[in-house]
């Protein structure tokens, strides 16, 4: 087992080696150099020399990459442009937000993907199968942001049922504990601050689970499909073991197991997805810091999400791998 | 008011602030806020922003999101009445020139203190000015825009930006009198004293949370445990909170403020950087109010029993046009004869909010300085296509912002273009993000050949307007005419107020002859509160202060 | 090698192996998938959408690029006139003719979709088709690189490619969009090949001397093209979503006059209370088509799938 861990992250190493040269790359291909990019409408050329100065970017190219990287690992992703805070700090002050909504997308993708999912496989060729088929399909061809904008049209501006965006209402005076609205209220007993939290929740929530619950509903639905044909389970059923046995010993445990993948790798993708969601309820999470970083070109903040984004993925990937691995033994083995 | 280059760069990003000549279009406006009979004291009011504040240090300040906050916290010696720019009493009772202008004696308030405490006295009045004439650091100064503007440059001057400083000491007699002089007289003042940027801040808490100090990493700035945690100043609300996770910036009522106390026990402004968000939020009752709702909803948010409150105009959105690169553009029939082509009063109809008037000059009306006497030119395509018809030109458009004066930059070129090419001009567009290259290329780098941008007023000063655009040769126009350059310098230079008006009349008149821009249209901003909320008063120059507002309780 | 690659790079490294078998079994595959009623539907949405976008200018009843009077007149910032004689469903939000604006987006909408597609086509043949051919540490710097690029969440891709232009115009989105796919069709195309490396014919080539560049071009690539169609089919679908997202980021094209069914949808949402069908129709035709190249592209898929060759 350890054999196992150890080689899948030495395998994880030459990933991240050319994900690090490939974000380096980036930066030094900003328009007009780092160093106007950074500079915007202050750019002088003087004013550009001093700061390529500044930056090392006279430094022949390996030095200044070892130099990006050295930065990277001590975590020093330079100073956003847009708030004069560090770039880590404004990670993790609005890392719990995202974290928070993509875990509800998820727990929403999941709880009522597996179920449809089984469901249609069982009753293959009926009118539901089709009917989950074709909105599974449909539901990933809505462009995600006018989704949510009709979500909250609906929702909100039309019935006034949910709050329209934030994360919760300013009157509510919460005390913030760990960053996790819905939790921070059941921590300090303040439970109208989570059920306000949750009411906020729900709508951004919904509109990111739109794509991973298709994606798991049809998993689902491919996986058990193939585990009833399987001949165990054939087995199973004409040594007469009732169908409810079939189903939950056999078929359904059998399947979840690429359910499960998919579930872990629509995790690492949920984090980077929340940009469109995030900027259409103004949920202020690291889609929201992209967002605006994109509408004003703040640099060092895009480089440090983007890599980001890229890092937790393979991360992620590896979680998913070694966890798999300690399911089904036989994987360690190949 | 000429300016140089960085602040001028800087200002045009900027929502205006401060005036000195009354507008008698203010007039109705300040009514409203005199009362306050029926106004309940108590309650919580959220403001929904567009963009989170930088800091809390006045000084530093250069941005509307900024100021908003910062002007509910601090005083000045002078002030604005509310809902006009006609000078009033704060924090000085009293002021006088001295010495033929080179002096101004203020009689300070007294019994005043800061929110920590500190009194506040004429000692504490010479601090701040001393402390602004010897900021020292590149970053500090160079995010001292409005100072810099007002008093040309500082003790230590650290950029070639910067010129002689007007500063020559702060000298106090007794506790409350106190005499800021001068070089040189300016015609900046009084009004300049009313400027969020010269804020009184305490003295103490400034020593004791390092105020001076701001870094800076590229284009990124970072400033002292004074400006983000503990700005201290005398005004009706004192910060309580900034969270920046959530973007609320929480204030509460001062209970020992000098003057009336503010009706709110907490003010609350909360970022939310996109508009149909803030309006969803009105709507829901989360925020109690937002600035520059889009003109679009002007009639639906009303409709919906919010008070929609249209500020007083006091701006120019003007087409730029860059000679440096486009030979065919130095010539004057081309310049005309594209200010022929532009349908204005079609695109204030369609693309502003009402109220939105088409502009043959760039001085606001009821300016010194403004004048019938201006060549005017009717909007004629048939005429102009003689001349324009298979002219080239670059046009650079601005992305991602919205300003007062251009609530939608995108669909006004759009209208633009679209009369541009019904007279035969071949338009290449340039979008760039205002931020991300825009200003950048216009305004420093002059790339292109015609260009959307405008003005809010931050003086009530025909030369705050003409003189800051045309005043000598910018990369943003690529023109140079001494004609112009000259009558502007004269006007700027003449401290008599009337003769001053005439100066600036004369030069208008040259400048609408030469049309090295094309003024398009003045367009009242609003303001939007729900119904609840009694007292606001709308400042054309956006400087609504919240001490006199107050919220009916629903409950 | 690990049994768990992640699902992305599974499905494609499937459906290049679908490849093998050459030619005929395509031809089979083809008459499945004709029998199969959803690639029916996916196939009439995509002709209809492409023979609207092809004859577009023609069908088109008022000049699209060009605001009328008789709807400028009644525009204002709080009203855009609806259908009206001559203007089936009235004026957009400029003053322009909605209806032709609608029909004339179909064009560009299906250019930018399929020019980002071709991008990554293109530059996926090259990386994959050296990374096949030559094998060894180019093989594996190569792939290190698709796999590093595959781990990029899709639009995070698009975003950081778009934000290194200056300025976005209808070539940024092209190439942003189209990077995202690089990857993809690079795995495929290297899969595809390697999986014919051991078939017969190729072995017999070999043996027969042909030279490599011959093998690789005569025998490789042509029987890597269904997994190629498949793929490129359901690349077209995401494309047209990404440069609609790429527009609601504020990193779309630019060309004011442009129209195009995401720029006129992350545009209409400002006005979607004055006229909401402004956004309703765009968004419509985007699913629409989207749509149909996804059933188009999975019934293929399914089609080519030897679990289905039975």
């Amino acid at each position: 087992m350890l054999r196992f861990i150890v080689r899948r992250l030495l395998q994880a190493i030459p990933t991240l080696f050319i994900l690090s040269l490939l974000v380096f790359a980036w930066f030094r291909a900003l328009p007009g150099g780092p160093a106007s990019a950074m500079l915007g409408e202050r750019a002088t050329p003087q004013r550009i020399a001093e700061l390529n100065e500044q930056m090392g970017l006279n430094d022949p190219i390996p030095l200044q990459y070892v130099n990006f990287l050295g930065r990277m690992l001590t975590g020093d992703f330079g100073t956003s442009t847009i708030t004069g805070d560090s770039v880590l700090t404004e990670i993790g002050r609005h890392f719990p937000a995202t974290i928070e909504l993509a875990f509800a997308a998820l727990f929403l993708a999941v709880a009522f993907g597996i179920p449809f999912g089984y469901l249609a496989a069982r009753y293959r060729g009926s009118l539901f199968d089709t009917g989950i088929v074709v909105s599974t399909l449909v539901g990933v061809a809505v462009p995600v942001f006018f989704l949510g904008f009709l979500l909250k049209y609906v929702f909100s501006t039309q019935l006034s049922l949910l709050p329209p965006s934030g994360r919760q209402d300013v009157d509510i005076d919460a005390t913030s504990v760990t960053g996790f609205a819905t939790l921070d209220g059941l921590l300090t007993g303040e439970f109208d601050a989570t059920i306000n939290a949750l009411q906020h929740l729900a709508l951004p929530a919904i509109a990111l689970a739109t794509i991973p619950f298709a994606v798991i509903v049809r998993i689902t639905r491919a996986s058990v499909l193939d585990v009833l044909n399987e001949d165990f389970v054939r087995t199973a059923e004409s040594k007469g073991l009732t169908a409810q046995v079939v189903r939950t010993r056999h078929v359904l445990r059998n399947a979840l197991l690429p359910v499960a993948t998919t579930i872990g790798l629509q995790t690492g993708l949920l984090l980077a997805g929340a940009v469109l969601t995030e900027k259409v309820f103004v949920w202020r999470g690291l889609g929201f810091l992209l967002a605006q970083g994109i509408e004003q070109r703040d640099y060092p903040r895009l480089q440090a999400l983007i890599l980001l984004a890229a890092v937790v993925y393979v991360v992620v990937n590896l979680l998913v791998d070694i966890s798999y691995a300690i399911i089904d033994p036989r994987v360690r083995v190949s | 008011m000429l300016q140089h280059r960085a602040t001028r760069l800087k200002k045009a990003a900027l929502i205006g602030l401060a005036s000195a000549l009354a507008l008698s279009v203010a007039a109705c406006a300040s009514e409203r806020g005199q009362g306050g009979e029926g106004q309940v004291r108590g309650g919580t009011l959220t403001f929904g922003s567009a963009g989170d504040p930088k800091m809390f240090d006045a000084t530093f300040a250069t941005d509307g999101e900024t100021f908003r906050p910062v002007r509910q916290m601090f005083d000045t010696l002078i002030t604005y009445k509310q809902g006009s720019a006609d000078l009033a009493p704060a924090l000085a009772t009293k002021w006088e020139p001295v010495d033929d202008g080179k002096g101004w004696k203020f009689t300070l308030r007294e019994g005043v203190k800061f929110h920590d405490g500190t009194d506040f006295n004429a000692d504490a009045v010479c601090f701040n000015f001393d402390r602004w004439y010897n900021m020292k650091g590149a970053a500090a100064q160079s995010q001292m825009i409005y100072y810099a503007d007002v008093f040309g440059g500082f003790k230590n001057n650290t950029s070639e930006d910067f010129g002689e400083p007007l500063y020559a000491g702060c000298e106090k007699d007794g506790d409350y009198t106190v005499t800021i002089k001068l070089k040189r007289p300016s015609g900046a003042f009084p009004a300049a004293f009313g400027l969020t940027s010269l804020s009184i801040g305490s003295p103490t808490a400034m020593k004791k949370y390092n105020a001076d100090e701001v870094k800076q990493s590229g284009e990124a700035f970072t400033y002292s445990e004074y400006a983000t945690e503990h700005p201290t100043g005398t005004g009706p609300f004192k910060l309580e909170s900034y969270d920046k996770s959530n973007g609320t910036v929480t204030m509460v009522r001062n209970e020992d403020y000098w003057g009336e106390k503010a009706y709110l026990d907490k003010l609350i402004f909360k970022t939310i950087p996109e508009e149909q968000a803030r309006k969803d939020e009105l709507r829901a009752g989360t925020i109690d109010g937002y600035d520059l709702p889009s003109p679009a909803d002007y009639e639906t948010l009303e409709k919906e029993g919010h008070q929609v409150m249209v500020r007083p105009v006091f701006n120019i959105l003007y087409l730029g046009i860059n000679q440096k690169n486009n030979p065919k553009l130095r010539d004057l029939k081309v310049r005309e004869a594209l200010e022929m082509a532009i349908n204005k009063e079609q695109l204030a109809k369609t693309r502003l909010p009402k109220g939105a008037i088409p502009r043959d000059q760039f001085v606001p009306k009821d300016l010194p300085g403004y004048t019938e006497d201006v060549v005017k030119r009717e909007y004629n395509p048939d005429e102009a296509k003689k001349v324009l018809n298979g002219l080239k030109v670059k046009f650079h458009i601005p992305t991602e912002v919205t300003r007062p004066y251009m609530p939608d930059p995108k669909t006004i070129a759009k209208s633009i273009i679209s009369d541009l090419k019904a007279v035969g001009v071949e338009v290449q567009e340039v979008s760039k993000p205002w931020n991300g290259g825009y200003l950048d290329d216009v305004n420093v780098n002059g790339v292109h050949d015609l260009h959307l941008l405008g003005w809010t007023g931050d003086y009530g000063d025909a030369g705050n307007f003409i003189g800051t655009f045309f005043g000598r040769k910018k990369a943003e126009f690529g023109f140079t005419n001494d004609k112009i350059f000259d009558a502007l310098a004269k006007a700027d230079r003449e401290p008599d107020p009337d003769k001053r008006g005439e100066l600036y009349e004369q030069a208008a008149v040259e400048i609408s002859k030469y049309v090295p821009a094309i003024p398009l249209t003045s367009s009242p901003p609003a303001i939007v509160v729900s119904k609840d909320v009694q007292g606001l008063v709308p400042s054309p120059l956006t400087d609504e202060r919240f001490v006199t507002v107050s919220k009916k309780q629903s409950d | 090698m690990q049994v768990l690659l992640d699902r992305k790079k599974r499905r494609i490294d499937k459906l290049a192996a679908a490849g093998e078998g050459g030619t005929s079994l395509a031809k089979d595959a083809l008459k499945r998938m004709m029998r199969n009623p959803v690639a029916v539907v996916g196939l009439v949405i995509v002709a209809l959408f492409v023979l609207l976008a092809a004859f577009a200018p023609w069908l088109t009843p008022k000049d699209p690029y060009k605001p009328y009077p008789e709807l400028l007149e009644n525009l204002t910032v709080t009203h855009i006139p609806g259908s009206m004689p001559g203007f089936v469903l009235g004026s957009d939000a400029d003053g322009f003719d909605f209806f032709s604006r609608l029909l004339i987006a179909s064009q560009q909408t299906l250019i930018v979709a399929v020019l980002a597609t071709l991008f990554g086509l293109l530059l996926g043949l090259i990386i994959g088709g050296l990374a096949g051919a030559l094998g060894g540490w180019v093989d594996s710097v190569l792939m290190r690189l698709v796999d590093v690029l595959l781990s990029l969440p899709a639009l995070i891709l698009a975003v950081s490619i778009a934000a290194l232009f200056a300025r976005s115009n209808q070539w940024t989105v092209i190439i942003a969009v189209g990077m995202v796919s690089v990857p993809v069709f690079a795995r495929l195309l290297r899969g595809a090949m390697l999986a014919q490396r051991e078939s017969d014919h190729v072995l017999a080539a070999t043996a027969l001397g042909v030279k490599r560049s011959t093998i690789v071009f005569r025998h490789m690539l042509p029987n890597a093209l269904g997994p190629v169609i498949v793929q490129a089919t359901l690349t077209l679908a995401t494309a047209i979503l990404e440069a609609a997202s790429l527009s609601y980021l504020g990193l779309g094209d630019q060309d004011t006059f442009r129209a195009e069914w995401g720029l006129m949808l992350a545009q209409a949402q400002r006005v979607f209370e004055v006229k909401p069908s402004l956004a309703f129709f765009p968004a419509g035709a985007i699913i629409i088509v989207a749509l149909g190249f996804t059933l188009l592209g999975e019934s293929m898929r399914e089609a080519l799938d030897p679990k289905n060759r039975r």
